[in-house]
């Protein structure tokens, strides 16, 4: 809870009001709606732009990698309703969808938006069927007879490194980034360490699965303007993304955001799918839509991690580690996005919260044939912090102490200045130490290893495992050109209400609630008589939207700065209508009203000063840099070592996100994020057989985490406020899937490290743990009364 | 063919496809677009609605089978009154984000309780393990139908 705001106004005076809305429990504004009428999603979107819209249904890869003879597309022209179909050939003046980071990524390996010559993954698109009725394309799909000469399928990550077979022959590697010089890791990096352990870990491929997929709604104007209606984490990125793929000027195109229902990093920017059906609305002069099955979702969607790496740990006996390395190898699947610059986030955090006195990281990433990697929630950080603590943890193992206490004897101690680590990063400030020791007394540490140390002493079947994850993480990392910022405007309407414009993109998180907050603090104006806006390009021409849990630090900072300005300007009419020097007012948001100090009757509103002219701010909040939230995590597990079972018993967390604006919604977050990694560390998959068919392509395949697999989850409150900004925020949007992923893994590998189980990679599945307990030299005990 | 059904309190009468699924009637015929689709396996649950006071996936369920039937959704809860029970206690737990399970999930959660009217917290997660969602973790999903249903028996016995 923050305290009044008595020091927050800048040049103003300020009444005291008492408590500030701030840090309270504020329910969202947004939720009526939602639960009544529904959300609009771009499905939904009812709009006579749309009027007569055609159905787009994209035909795709069967195999993983082949040369294509032919699509014959005669035959799905001739069924009912079928009104166009359309292959690569017709698409190919468009250019290549290029791969991020131009100059950090191989810029030979780009995608066509509808296959030409080759087909490099399963689920690529092909062709398209547009037809009058979404049933009808249902039918008319099957009738598309396309031909294929397979090609052999680089599938492992290791045979794509070898090379043997390329999956873009003129870029002549299937390399397409690599991150520091494999070459230059140092020889000598673990000398003089009593202990060194080394281990190859799997960081799994997963798929982000929002529970909305992907979708368009594409209509040209008159005025030869596309207006495209789809689900992003930020429309002006998608405007760019789409306009680069059809080759036209990114003016010509206004990007409209419908409610999106999830994203968790995969709908950042536009895919090829988005802008075919926006050239297939232009191609036939009528609007377009397009929404995809989950099906096509699960193999069509960008996938999250799929980063194999090798840690390496050095130190001494006492607990104290002298050497870290990571080296990674990531797969980008078949065409470079958003996941082949993932290793470059996952080694600017390799160490950790860490005081390692030496460190070293590199990376390669290679193409296969498979599903692209993009972003997923934690996005490159939870890879960096997933290693490093199963790093701690074998460490521990191996010289046989408690892994809190070589936590303790490794974490950085508490600083307050910017702390430089090794690879770069800046972290603003931390006090790890402590977060480990709330959260290790939240959870009944000592009383949990004496239950276990009961049931391994009794041989019980189902034993007990306890996994802990120190982490910090970077958020906010400013990407977007011209360092970390975010531009808000806000406008005073006559009537006492008010209308904020932001560049970040609301889906799920609640920034019609907390921005409203945020302006409603400064402006005494309610918070329901604000209204948020966001994700017309249009509108709002310039944004960095929603994502590495950017929002509150910039975006949210960026409405209370132009809040402030809005109140300056004022300040000036105020004193003009009320023939006083501006020096003598003070504005009372109790009241929303400028009043001549020591005269609380002499007072003009704030919407009043709206009248005349219109009252409105435009501001840029700009960050000195990222922030580095921080916590610690504490998993409890039960695994049977008959069957391999994991039973997820608890989960207890601190998460330092600094000042947190609503209790409420900072929980929500966290528990979505505790689930989406406790999911990884003993669920979920996406998995490929040696061909490169996708095992797991719909819900009744694919292991999405439900209600009966996690428990109610504990969490602990820590907030440290950064100096980064005036709210003291941090992200805290990923911390859930950084911080749980590992500790559930370590919790397992816990339960049956007396049976001499070191490590097993993510998911911990049945049959993965049966198969560690039969390679870990002990047979499983208990039996009888155990 | 000709199908009548009462959807939400209201008879219609509608000429449909025989393979026409509910999802897709209540959806593009009846306009009720807060009945959502997030899978093609019966697996997510978003498109939950009650047929005759039951919870059913109405993906998995034929527009004709609904014949005769009275099927209520999300939109057919609080009309313009007060929100009901278990969509106030979402709400007032914050047991939902991106919104997209809510419709699904809120109806299951009316389902379960009637017949569970007081159910431990395992028997909520059992009873909503056919509904997924990917923002809340559950936590306060679970929360909010433990909270609607002490809420229920608070009026039963004030």
């Amino acid at each position: 809870m923050r305290a009044n705001q008595a020091t927050a106004a800048g040049a103003v005076g300020r009444e005291l009001v008492g408590v500030s809305i701030l840090g309270t429990r504020v329910l969202r504004t947004e939720d009526p709606g939602f639960l009544t009428t529904g959300a609009v999603y771009t499905d939904d979107v009812v709009d006579e732009r749309l009027a007569g819209a055609c159905h787009v249904f994209f035909v795709r890869s069967p195999v993983a990698h082949a040369r294509i003879r032919s699509i014959d597309v005669s035959a799905a022209l001739q069924a009912p309703g079928v009104v166009a179909a359309f292959t690569g050939a017709d698409l190919a003046d468009l250019p290549l969808l290029a791969p991020p980071m131009p100059g950090m990524i191989n810029d030979q390996m780009g995608q066509a938006l509808l296959a030409r010559d080759v087909v490099r993954f399963v689920g690529e698109p092909v062709a398209v069927v547009v037809t009058d009725d979404p049933y009808q394309g249902e039918d008319a799909m099957e009738l598309v007879d396309a031909d294929y000469d397979p090609l052999p399928p680089v599938i492992d990550l290791a045979d794509a490194a070898a090379g043997d077979v390329l999956l873009f022959p003129d870029a002549g590697t299937n390399v397409a980034a690599t991150f520091g010089d494999a070459a230059e890791l140092k020889a000598d990096l673990f000398d003089g360490c009593d202990v060194v352990v080394s281990r190859a870990i799997i960081n799994q491929r997963v798929a982000p699965a929002p529970m909305e997929t992907r979708a368009t709604a594409a209509a040209w104007g008159d005025d030869g303007r596309l207006t495209a209606w789809i689900p992003n984490q930020g429309a002006q990125s998608t405007r760019d993304a789409l306009a680069a793929m059809l080759a036209i000027d990114p003016a010509t195109v206004r990007i409209i955001t419908p409610d999106v229902g999830g994203a968790f990093g995969a709908k950042f920017g536009a895919d090829p799918e988005h802008a075919v059906v926006c050239w297939v609305a232009q191609r036939l002069g009528r609007p377009a839509r397009w929404a995809e099955t989950r099906n096509e979702n699960l193999v069509g969607m960008t996938h999250g991690r799929a980063q194999h790496q090798t840690v390496t740990i050095g130190g001494r006996r006492d607990g104290i580690v002298a050497a870290y390395r990571l080296e990674i190898l990531q797969d980008a699947g078949a065409y470079p996005r958003f996941g082949a610059f993932l290793p470059a986030l996952t080694i600017l955090m390799a160490p950790g919260p860490y005081a390692f006195p030496r460190a070293e990281a590199v990376a390669k990433t290679v193409v296969t044939n498979t599903t692209p990697v993009g972003a997923y929630r934690g996005a490159g950080r939870p890879e960096a912090t997933a290693a490093v603590e199963r790093a701690i943890d074998l460490f521990a193992a191996e010289i046989g102490m408690d892994p809190a206490d070589v936590r303790r004897k490794n974490l950085l101690p508490m600083f307050t200045e910017p702390h430089t680590t090794a690879f770069g990063a800046v972290y603003d400030s931390g006090d790890y130490t402590v977060a480990l020791d709330k959260a290790l007394v939240a959870a009944g540490y000592p009383d949990l290893r004496e239950e276990q140390a009961q049931r391994r002493s009794a041989g019980d079947v189902v034993q007990l495992g306890i996994g802990l994850s120190s982490y910090v993480e970077i958020t906010g990392p400013g990407m977007e050109a011209g360092g970390p910022h975010e531009n808000a405007t806000i406008e005073v309407h006559p009537d006492g209400s008010a209308t904020i414009l932001t560049g970040t993109s609301p889906h799920g998180q609640g920034h019609v609630t907390v921005w409203a907050m945020l302006a409603s603090d400064e402006l005494g104006i309610p918070v329901d008589k604000i209204t948020l806006k966001w994700g017309d390009t249009d509108l709002i021409p310039e944004g960095g939207g929603t994502g590495g849990s950017r929002s509150l630090q910039q975006g949210g900072a960026a409405v209370q700065q132009a809040s402030r300005e809005l109140i300056e300007v004022a300040l000036q009419r105020a004193a003009a209508e009320m023939e006083a020097n501006p020096a003598d007012l003070v504005f009372d948001n109790r009241r929303s009203v400028f009043a001549v100090a020591g005269d609380p009757e002499a007072s003009v509103p704030l919407a009043k000063l709206a009248e005349a002219e219109q009252l409105l701010v435009r501001s840029v909040f700009r960050a000195p840099g990222p922030t580095f939230p921080f916590g610690a995590h504490v998993a409890v597990v039960e695994v049977d070592t008959e069957t391999g079972k994991v039973v997820l018993r608890r989960v207890v967390t601190v998460d330092d996100a600094g000042t947190v604006v609503n209790p409420l919604l900072a929980e929500g977050q966290r528990h979505g994020g505790i689930a989406q990694g406790a999911a990884q560390a003993f669920l979920e998959e996406f998995v490929y057989d040696a061909e490169g068919n996708p095992l797991t392509a719909s819900f009744a395949d694919y292991p999405f985490l439900s209600a009966t697999e996690v428990p109610s989850f504990e969490l602990v409150d820590m907030a440290t406020p950064t100096s980064y900004n005036p709210l003291g925020a941090k992200g805290i949007g990923e911390a859930g899937t950084i911080g749980a992923t590992p500790a559930v893994q370590n919790a397992v590998i816990d339960a049956l490290a007396h049976l001499g189980v070191r490590h097993i990679d993510m998911p911990a599945s049945p049959q993965r743990v049966w198969r560690a307990l039969q390679s870990s030299g002990t047979t499983a005990v208990g039996s009888g009364d155990a | 063919m000709q199908v009548q059904v009462t959807v939400n309190g209201q008879s219609r009468s509608d000429d449909v496809e025989p393979r026409l699924l509910l999802v897709h009637y209540l959806r593009q015929r009846c306009g009720l677009r807060a009945v959502n689709v997030g899978c093609d396996t019966t697996s997510c649950g978003a498109c939950t609605v009650l047929l005759n006071g039951r919870s059913v996936k109405s993906c998995t369920v034929l527009t004709v089978q609904a014949a005769g039937q009275q099927v209520t959704t999300v939109e057919g809860l609080a009309a313009d009154g007060p929100l009901h029970p278990v969509q106030q206690a979402f709400r007032q737990e914050h047991g939902l984000q991106c919104g997209f399970c809510t419709p699904g999930m809120v109806m299951a959660a009316i389902g379960l309780l009637a017949e569970n009217p007081h159910p431990t917290e395992a028997e909520v997660r059992e009873g909503l393990e056919g509904n997924f969602c990917r923002c809340t973790g559950y936590h306060n999903i679970v929360r909010a139908v433990l909270a609607a249903a002490d809420e229920t028996a608070e009026e039963v016995t004030p």
